[in-house]
């Protein structure tokens, strides 16, 4: 099977490849348009800021090559945000995969802090990246903003607000958190991924 | 609902674990990427690794173990130790570092602060404060607690805060080391002062201690080193534990 990890400016994307080859899955890092629409599975990690990331993207053309992927795409963190329709971060027009808005956390409690940072519980999961969990389980997150519960909305977390912390839709999914940080658990969910 | 987070500490001196008491006699304990797998499946939600070795030699062995950490360990870690400038930060990261720790080098150059939160974003950026109860209030210490600064906790920890911090890490020096439990009133008041998580650090001696720093000191996390090295306490036992005294802790 052929991996891509989508290459841009964002951080955190070689922890995507440690973690897929703990699982012993071999990716190759790259911003080659030929190599990533030929790969069978696509995993589009980051961390970093909105606005100026999709200008990254949209001067690289790989704004149109990630919306037209046919195979099983995945984002995580900032992916999944800039998969979105727009982010209020950067105020960014972004890939409009998912037809909903990317806001930032606004509490009103002194005890929640942005980011939302640390493990959190997935609840009302409803995707194959969940295949065989039977609990509400933990995993890692860091975002300041967040995408709002909607029709594709795969899995959810209350912090602040009941938001979405995974989406899906046709081939692509997409989670808030980081599946390459969150121990077993994330390991299961990349694990459920190569398998779709 | 978010988890109160359980944090061991390997201090690394020429790639190996060591920790002291009171900041002095050193002794060995482990080596730093089976240590920190082993907690990893113990269920510790994140580690620290804090780099105690100055010379030039020492922070390239350092940077090594960065990169096996970042390719064994599937949860988040901070690194920690002779951070001066932002290629170091850019180095580590690199190398595979989620957070960074700086201590001394920020009260040296606070701006060092704003520049991690701007290049780096502020969920890079840890602030490790090492303070000591005086007459006259908490005073801020440099260098693992040999020299006293003229700052005091509050200030200093407001002051980063609002340079972009994500995080603060705070070392009770009275505490540390002595296993009496963590600084819980001071902690409290950072907890109320401040709009970034505090991790406590400094005092763990019994499963009780980590309890009170997040029922007492409103901590969002807790650090501890030798009670996790010596086997005093085992991560599994401490988190069946606090989960009873209804502590919300990843299970």
């Amino acid at each position: 099977m052929k991996i891509a990890i989508v290459k841009y400016n964002a951080g955190n994307i070689y922890s995507v490849d440690h973690a897929l080859k703990r699982l012993g899955a071999e990716a190759i890092v790259t911003a080659d348009k030929e190599v990533l629409m030929a790969a069978d599975k696509v995993i589009f990690p980051g961390v970093g800021e909105a606005g100026t990331t999709m200008n990254h993207l949209r001067e690289n053309h790989l704004d149109e090559v990630i919306k037209n992927l046919k195979q099983p795409v995945l984002g995580i963190c900032l992916g999944m945000q800039l998969m979105c329709r727009h982010s209020e971060e950067g105020d960014a027009q972004c890939l409009d995969i998912f037809h909903t808005d990317v806001k930032l956390f606004r509490p009103t409690r002194h005890e929640d802090k942005v980011p939302h940072m640390g493990w959190n519980t997935l609840t009302n999961t409803r995707s194959e990246l969940f295949r065989g969990f039977d609990k509400e389980e933990f995993v890692y997150f860091v975002h300041s903003f967040y995408v709002p519960l909607n029709e594709f909305t795969a899995a959810q977390t209350d912090y602040v607000l009941p938001y979405s912390s995974a989406l899906h839709k046709d081939n692509f999914y997409a989670t808030q958190f980081h599946p390459e940080k969150s121990g077993a658990v994330g390991e299961r969910i990349l694990k459920n991924f190569l398998e779709l | 609902m978010l988890a109160k987070r359980i944090i061991p500490c390997l201090d690394i001196k020429d790639g190996q674990t060591v920790k002291g008491t009171n900041f002095v006699n050193l002794r060995q304990a482990g080596d730093p990427v089976e240590l920190g797998r082993a907690y990893s499946e113990q269920g510790a939600d994140e580690l620290v690794y804090l780099d105690i070795t100055a010379s030039h030699e020492g922070r390239k062995t350092f940077t090594d173990l960065v990169k096996r950490v970042a390719a064994h360990i599937s949860i988040p870690f901070t690194v920690g130790g002779g951070i001066n400038e932002l290629s170091d930060v850019d180095r580590l990261l690199n190398a595979g570092a989620d957070k960074v720790s700086i201590n001394s080098s920020a009260i040296r150059r606070p701006q060092l602060v704003d520049e991690i939160a701007r290049h780096f974003g502020s969920q890079v950026c840890v602030v490790a404060i090492d303070a000591r109860q005086t007459e006259t209030g908490w005073k801020c210490y440099l260098n693992g607690g040999r020299i006293e600064t003229d700052r005091y906790l509050m200030d200093w920890a407001k002051e980063v805060n609002d340079r972009g911090a994500g995080e603060i890490l705070f070392t009770s020096m009275n505490h540390d080391g002595v296993k009496t439990g963590y600084a819980n009133e001071a902690l409290a008041q950072l907890a109320e002062q401040l709009t970034i998580p505090v991790i406590a650090s400094g005092g763990a001696g019994r499963m009780e201690h980590f309890r009170d720093a997040f029922t007492l000191g409103k901590a969002d996390a807790a650090l501890a080193a030798s009670v996790f090295h010596f086997g005093e306490i085992g991560i599994p036992e401490l988190k069946q534990y606090l989960c009873s005294q209804g502590i919300n802790v990843r299970l």
